[in-house]
């Protein structure tokens, strides 16, 4: 008898195009998703050999990583980002490629991550490419999602297929309710200090028990975000019921029968019980407390009840030559409480942790509290869909009242391409996806946390558990 | 692309885990619209101090690494982001091989679109190497990939490479090319996707 297909292999079986013995396989890709960073010098390939895009209409762009988040209605002050950013422009002209920009159909422009499924493009069963590891957010709704290289971005522009050596595939099961205070972003940053930040390499994940089937569609965003942080290429999580009513009415979402005919597809996206995984781990729910970085990778993790590791206590020589590294970066001493650290700087956005629900939970948090002093805070929307919305709601009203700026949505600090960036030595909680040396700044030190331990920090100055903070339930 | 047979040269050494390509090019640096102009940023936030001078603890501006070819380092190296920058930066500063225990899955990737040949070694012989690299001002090694062999003084190993990337880079193919040549398959799978899986198609009839 054959074993059962994973939710990976019926994604990845529906879409070849080509095998061939000794070969990588020819994968059809769905959706390709462009931004203005890693795309020019695919376009000017095409240009010199004089080649096509074959499927202009499953290409979208956007503007994401360079765009300024402060006032847009002048000229981009920073010279070579305009002119990446008018390369972007003249591309999707010249390509006849829909852009959202901060021009053109600005009221959808946002972090390509964020605007994919909030404009119905992101569905179930698809394959999503985009030239941006994060890309991986979009295998929430159950697709095949992950980040390529400019090279291949010139690939798939040119022939909407990719070549690809089938990855494993790596069942992560959180089983088990999570506890008041615990988020998504603690989930997959429990994960990853569990796996190592190349415990998935090789693999796409997929995650799966009780405390996933349990999260909001955007709180799977989240988990699926930071898949690459552990390594894996892609992580994905089976559509259900929230998943079809999420994508439903969506502005490119199928309509009229097109909708039940996907629908009756999508039901089947399931792994089969018989299905066998290259590699296997499970977590409890429970056991997770809020999470915060101390070093300089996504796996140097530890919960906010626990204090900095001592290297010392590291046997093997070359991990802890990289915590020692770690700790000097960050000018941390070994064993000081992970509430004892102070902050200058909060930073609330990036494709992580940018959309609706994160900034009403932190509204609830933070409304009638102040930003404590000496903190510099910030909320980014992921989008001009979120901000507006959050401006419908008069959640800025919430976050300028308790200190905290309100700004246009972009990629920001996140990876601090544009103005948004740290001064060296300065200290961030931020809600990003990575806490690599200098990424938010030279000489920056970033904290991953989840957007209320953001929250919470900015108020007291220092990290704290949020499990014992009340929520404003009026917001 | 740039053929890559055989490269002979010296070794420079990067003994750190998880250099992540934040790293390798520095965001400032991705502004950039064209393909080059990346080989002077290679490494620049650990390269300069931040009055711009050359920092002098960092392993790779010794002299003696001076126009090394070969780079040896430690476990996912490249890790993070997906920015192609990063070979374009190692490749222009001078080097066509990485040896590591492991690389990140995009990094690896983007090396064989680049004509750099990444190397995965066992634990042990990593070490080995970074002994035999910090002994010997000047040590030199000989890839040769078509032999799948590295040669260099007191050390003699073979490689295991997938054998179409080892034909990419050993031929220079450029893969649209490759793929073009699969026209019909394409249009085959596209006629029979549109039929079967319509919906998959951005649809914008309602909501404007």
């Amino acid at each position: 008898m054959m074993a059962g297909k994973t939710l990976f292999d019926k994604i990845w079986e529906s879409h070849l195009v080509h095998e061939e013995e000794g070969k990588p396989s020819l994968l059809y890709i769905d959706l390709h998703l462009v931004h203005e960073v890693t795309s020019p010098q695919a376009f000017e390939g095409l240009r010199i050999t004089g080649r096509e895009i074959r499927r202009p209409d499953l290409t979208f762009a956007t503007m994401d990583h360079n765009v300024p988040t402060t006032d847009r209605s002048g000229p981009i002050s920073d010279p070579i980002s305009a002119k990446q950013i008018e390369a972007l422009r003249q591309n999707c002209k010249d390509f006849e490629i829909t852009l959202f920009g901060i021009r053109i159909n600005s009221h959808s422009q946002g972090i390509v991550h964020v605007i994919g499924p909030e404009l119905g493009l992101t569905k179930p069963g698809m394959t999503i490419v985009c030239g941006d590891s994060h890309t991986s957010t979009h295998g929430a709704f159950g697709a095949l999602a992950f980040g390529i290289g400019t090279s291949e971005v010139e690939h798939v522009l040119a022939t909407q297929c990719l070549r690809q050596n089938r990855p494993k595939v790596f069942e992560i099961r959180v089983e088990g309710e999570r506890q008041y205070g615990v988020t998504a972003k603690d989930i997959i940053l429990g994960i990853i200090g569990h796996i190592g930040t190349a415990g998935a390499t090789g693999t796409v994940v997929e995650y799966r028990g009780e405390a996933i089937e349990a999260l909001s569609m955007e709180e799977r965003m989240t988990v699926c975000n930071m898949s690459i942080e552990g390594g894996a290429r892609a992580g994905m999580i089976a559509p259900d019921q929230k998943t079809f009513e999420y994508v439903k009415d969506r502005r490119y979402a199928p309509k009229d029968g097109n909708y039940e005919k996907a629908l009756e597809h999508w039901q089947t996206l399931r792994t089969d019980p018989d299905a066998v995984f290259d590699k296997s781990v499970t977590l409890d729910a429970r056991k997770i407390a809020p999470q915060v970085s101390w070093g300089t990778n996504p796996g140097m993790v530890t919960d906010i009840t626990s204090k900095v590791p001592d290297p010392g206590e590291c046997e093997d020589s070359s991990k802890r030559k990289s915590m020692e590294q770690a700790l000097e970066y960050m000018d941390l001493k070994a064993n000081t409480p992970i509430t004892d650290i102070h902050v200058d700087r909060v930073f609330i956005g990036s494709c992580t942790n940018s959309r609706m629900e994160d900034l009403l939970e932190v509204a609830k948090l933070v409304k009638g509290r102040k930003v404590a002093d000496g903190v510099n805070a910030m909320v980014v929307p992921g989008s001009q869909l979120v901000k507006k919305k959050a401006e419908e709601m008069e959640l800025h009203k919430i976050f300028t009242e308790a200190g905290f700026e309100w700004r246009e949505s972009g990629c920001s600090m996140c990876l601090g391409m544009n103005p948004d960036i740290l001064a060296p030595g300065e200290r961030c909680a931020s809600t990003s996806n990575r806490n690599f040396e200098g990424r938010q700044g030279k000489g920056g030190r970033t904290h991953l946390v989840s957007p209320i331990m953001a929250a919470a920090a900015a108020i007291t100055g220092h990290f704290v558990d949020v499990r014992g903070w009340e929520m404003e339930k009026g917001v | 692309m740039e053929k890559l047979q055989k490269v002979s040269g010296k070794v420079a050494a990067l003994d750190r885990m998880n250099v992540d390509t934040d790293q390798i090019i520095p965001k400032q640096f991705l502004k950039r619209i064209e393909r080059t102009g990346f080989g002077e940023f290679l490494f620049f936030d650990w390269k300069y101090n931040d009055d711009g001078t050359l920092n002098e603890d960092f392993e790779l501006n010794q002299t003696r690494y001076a126009d090394a070819c070969i780079l040896l380092t430690q476990e996912n190296f490249g890790s993070g982001s997906s920015r192609e920058h990063a070979p374009w930066a190692i490749r222009e500063a001078g080097f066509r091989v990485i040896l590591a225990p492991s690389f990140a899955d995009i990094f690896y990737n983007n090396c064989f679109k680049n004509s750099i040949l990444p190397i995965v070694l066992s634990k042990d012989r990593t070490d080995e190497l970074f002994r035999l690299v910090l002994e010997n001002e000047g040590y030199s090694l000989e890839v040769d990939l078509v032999e799948k062999s590295v040669t260099g003084e007191g050390i003699s190993f073979s490689f295991e490479i997938d054998d179409f990337k080892r034909k990419v880079l050993l031929e220079g193919l450029d893969d649209i090319s490759q793929t073009l040549e699969l026209e019909n398959s394409i249009e085959k799978y596209e006629k029979l996707f549109m039929n079967e899986r319509e919906w998959v198609l951005p649809d914008e009839r309602k909501n404007l």
